[in-house]
């Protein structure tokens, strides 16, 4: 294999694996409030992506994304509050299955709202044969405004839930859910604005893919599975972990693309993640500690 | 309670006539089953097609019917999945006893439910391409779009004239890809082409740099797409944005100008064979299709607001070559289907249909012309 062939499997693989992070990112923040995983995060990186789409025919492209980003994290509020807090005693499972309910009926409301065809937002610089030459090898420049989005998701994340009394406030929600509440810290409000938080991430994510994958009103369940996937790697909770998982699974089926047929990818991806997983259960970066203080 | 008794009693009687009445009006009825992929990955195809077969009911139902009667079509969603497309089928025959089946949209479906039409004696008639539906022909079975094998040859004529002999393919990992890729893969070697890798991706896949870049390393002289699916444009902003310079063919699942769009200026130049609906401004005036697609296009376009594609051709063939069928044989099934079997001349929305015994799909290779793409629109290629 020559240096360029290599150079462009491990930028294909980044590409792949830079929306897989993006999208993983999302299922952490909830995560990290409630300890839950929401199976609707990939329709609200969907409804960000027709959102902003729809927006993009009356105003201009940034603004377009900013206010699908606004609406959709309204949207992740209105969820919390019709079905979350209506919850009596929500044990860690009801609230799974509530998500999963959830993503079924968002993705035949956008079905209704919009229809089954496929849409895209324009490329953010050049256009669909725009292409960069790094050394030989091609590289979308939408696949850099990922990256970009994706590397200052994490470092808002970072300080988010470090230096701000609300993120650690969340924080101490994921640890202890009852000790947070005596300490006087509103629950219920801090898991609203994890929803909140996770879908604006969502929306995001779907505006910048959208010009790669293309938006329909059902994309978003391969690309939770996939984010998923990464979020387990990566360790559940922990956003740098996202972008290292992903970029993982992405050259893991970059390169086996270049070996073996294209059908096996997911195969061998998967089966990678599960030998790393025997070794290390908690994922890349999760801690074992935290993990064993969780319930899922 | 003596009086609630006579009450319902009269009840009963008053609406005795009521009942027959309905009856004989469901006697004059000829009811049509749809089964089509309206929701769901496929839904590109499902959706035009049931727009358009509702709305060509609606018209015959306002003009007075067929032979007088009415038409009342059961539209059911499979979504493109084929457990659905099965339940669906049995329903339609067993519970509602259609008439016949128009669809469904994709192969895969459609090979399914092929046995169960068979049994039930009823007729199908696919929107789905591949070529298996109709080869080796099961009595009850026809299909209205064109054949790949038609297209196949289409594309490797083009080629030939380009001097192109090393090709990669890529296909899709449904119905219609995996006929497709076989296809390629039978016909190549007896046109001079030599096929040099040929990978099928996930039907939902979002990203197709990798392989490409093993299509690239191959230093194949043409790429071949054959899919329905959205990667279709994805496959060709890819190609841009590696730098391949090779053409792009593609099959004609590519009909759809919502593809074209999707892909911008990556789209220009891509090849492909297609039906004329496409270019149906741009025909001679005397061709004997052109009328019909060009009433087709107003009326599809007026009512729904979109453009219209190939895809709700195929419905439009398969409910045209249905009433062609009724009004010659009226409402028996037998008859009606030896009528179809044996149609001539009928012109559709694919081509010229001229069915027989042996060829129940009725379009010879001359139903397709080529394309491409030119300024963000389909023209004749030349």
């Amino acid at each position: 294999m020559s240096f360029e062939h290599l150079l462009q499997y491990v930028l294909s693989g980044i590409t792949n694996g830079s929306i897989y992070a993006i999208v993983a990112i999302g299922f952490n923040i909830i995560y990290n409030t409630t300890g839950i995983i929401n199976f609707a995060q990939g329709e609200f990186v969907m409804l960000g992506g027709m959102t902003a789409i729809s927006l993009a025919a009356f105003m201009p492209l940034p603004l377009a994304i900013l206010a699908a980003v606004v609406i959709t994290s309204f949207a992740g509020a209105l969820i919390d509050f019709l079905f979350i807090r209506r919850l009596k005693s929500p044990s860690v499972l009801n609230m799974i299955i509530v998500t999963v309910g959830l993503s079924i009926m968002i993705r035949e409301i956008a079905l209704h709202i919009w229809d089954e065809k496929v849409r895209s937002l324009p490329y953010f610089t050049g256009n669909e044969i725009a292409s960069i030459n790094l050394l030989g090898a091609y590289i979308s420049p939408q696949v850099l405004w990922v990256l970009g989005v994706c590397s200052v998701i994490v470092v808002f994340l970072g300080l988010f839930f470090k230096f701000t009394l609300t993120g650690k406030s969340m924080r101490a929600c994921a640890s202890n859910m009852t000790a947070a509440r005596l300490c006087g810290i509103n629950t219920r409000n801090m898991v609203t604005i994890s929803f909140m938080l996770s879908a604006a991430i969502g929306a995001l994510a779907g505006c910048v893919i959208s010009p790669i994958t293309q938006t329909q009103y059902d994309c978003g369940t391969s690309l939770a599975i996939k984010g998923f996937t990464v979020a387990i790697l990566g360790g559940l909770g922990n956003s740098t972990g996202a972008i290292i998982g992903g970029v993982i699974i992405g050259l893991l089926e970059a390169f086996s693309i270049s070996v073996m047929p294209l059908a096996y990818k997911d195969a061998i991806a998967i089966a990678i993640l599960l030998v790393i997983l025997f070794v290390k259960p908690s994922g890349l970066l999760g801690a074992r500690e935290a993990a064993e203080l969780k319930e899922f | 309670m003596l009086l609630k008794k006579l009450f319902a009693t009269v009840l009963c009687v008053s609406l005795l006539p009521l009942a027959f009445s309905c009856k004989k009006q469901s006697g004059e009825t000829i009811k049509i089953g749809a089964i089509f992929a309206v929701t769901g990955p496929a839904s590109f195809l499902g959706a035009p097609e049931a727009k358009t077969a509702q709305m060509m009911v609606d018209e015959i139902n306002n003009s007075g019917g067929v032979n007088g009667k009415h038409l009342k079509l059961i539209i059911k969603d499979s979504a493109g999945n084929p457990e659905k497309a099965i339940s669906f089928a049995k329903q339609l025959i067993e519970e509602e006893k259609v008439f016949a089946i128009i669809g469904p949209s994709t192969s895969g479906e459609t090979m399914k439910i092929k046995t169960i039409c068979e049994d039930g004696k009823t007729i199908l008639i696919s929107c789905a391409a591949a070529e298996v539906i109709v080869n080796p022909v099961a009595r009850y079975v026809f299909k209205s779009p064109q054949k790949d094998s038609h297209a196949v040859q289409k594309i490797f004529e083009v080629m030939k004239k380009k001097g192109i002999t090393r090709i990669g393919i890529v296909s899709s990992n449904d119905g219609f890809g995996i006929a497709g890729k076989e296809q390629l893969e039978k016909i190549a070697p007896a046109q001079g082409i030599q096929i040099l890798i040929s990978e099928v991706y996930d039907k939902k896949a979002t990203d197709l740099t990798g392989v490409l870049t093993k299509l690239k390393a191959k230093n194949v002289q043409a790429v071949v797409n054959w899919s329905i699916v959205p990667a279709q444009s994805i496959v060709a902003k890819n190609m841009k944005q590696l730098n391949i310079n090779a053409p792009l063919f593609q099959s004609h699942g590519f009909g759809n100008i919502k593809y074209v769009k999707e892909a911008g200026e990556a789209a220009e130049g891509i090849i492909f064979p297609c039906g004329r609906l496409l270019i149906a401004e741009s025909l001679p005036a005397n061709h004997p299709q052109k009328s019909l697609l060009m009433k087709y296009k107003k009326d599809y376009e007026s009512k729904y607001g979109e453009d219209a594609s190939t895809f709700g051709g195929h419905a439009y063939d398969a409910m045209l070559v249905l009433i062609e069928g009724i009004k010659k044989a009226g409402s028996d099934k037998e008859k009606v289907r030896d009528a179809i079997e044996n149609l001539k001349g009928v012109a559709g929305t694919a081509g010229i249909f001229n069915f027989s015994p042996q060829d129940h799909n009725g379009l010879d290779i001359n139903a397709f012309d080529v394309l491409t793409v030119k300024g963000g629109k389909f023209v004749k290629y030349e």
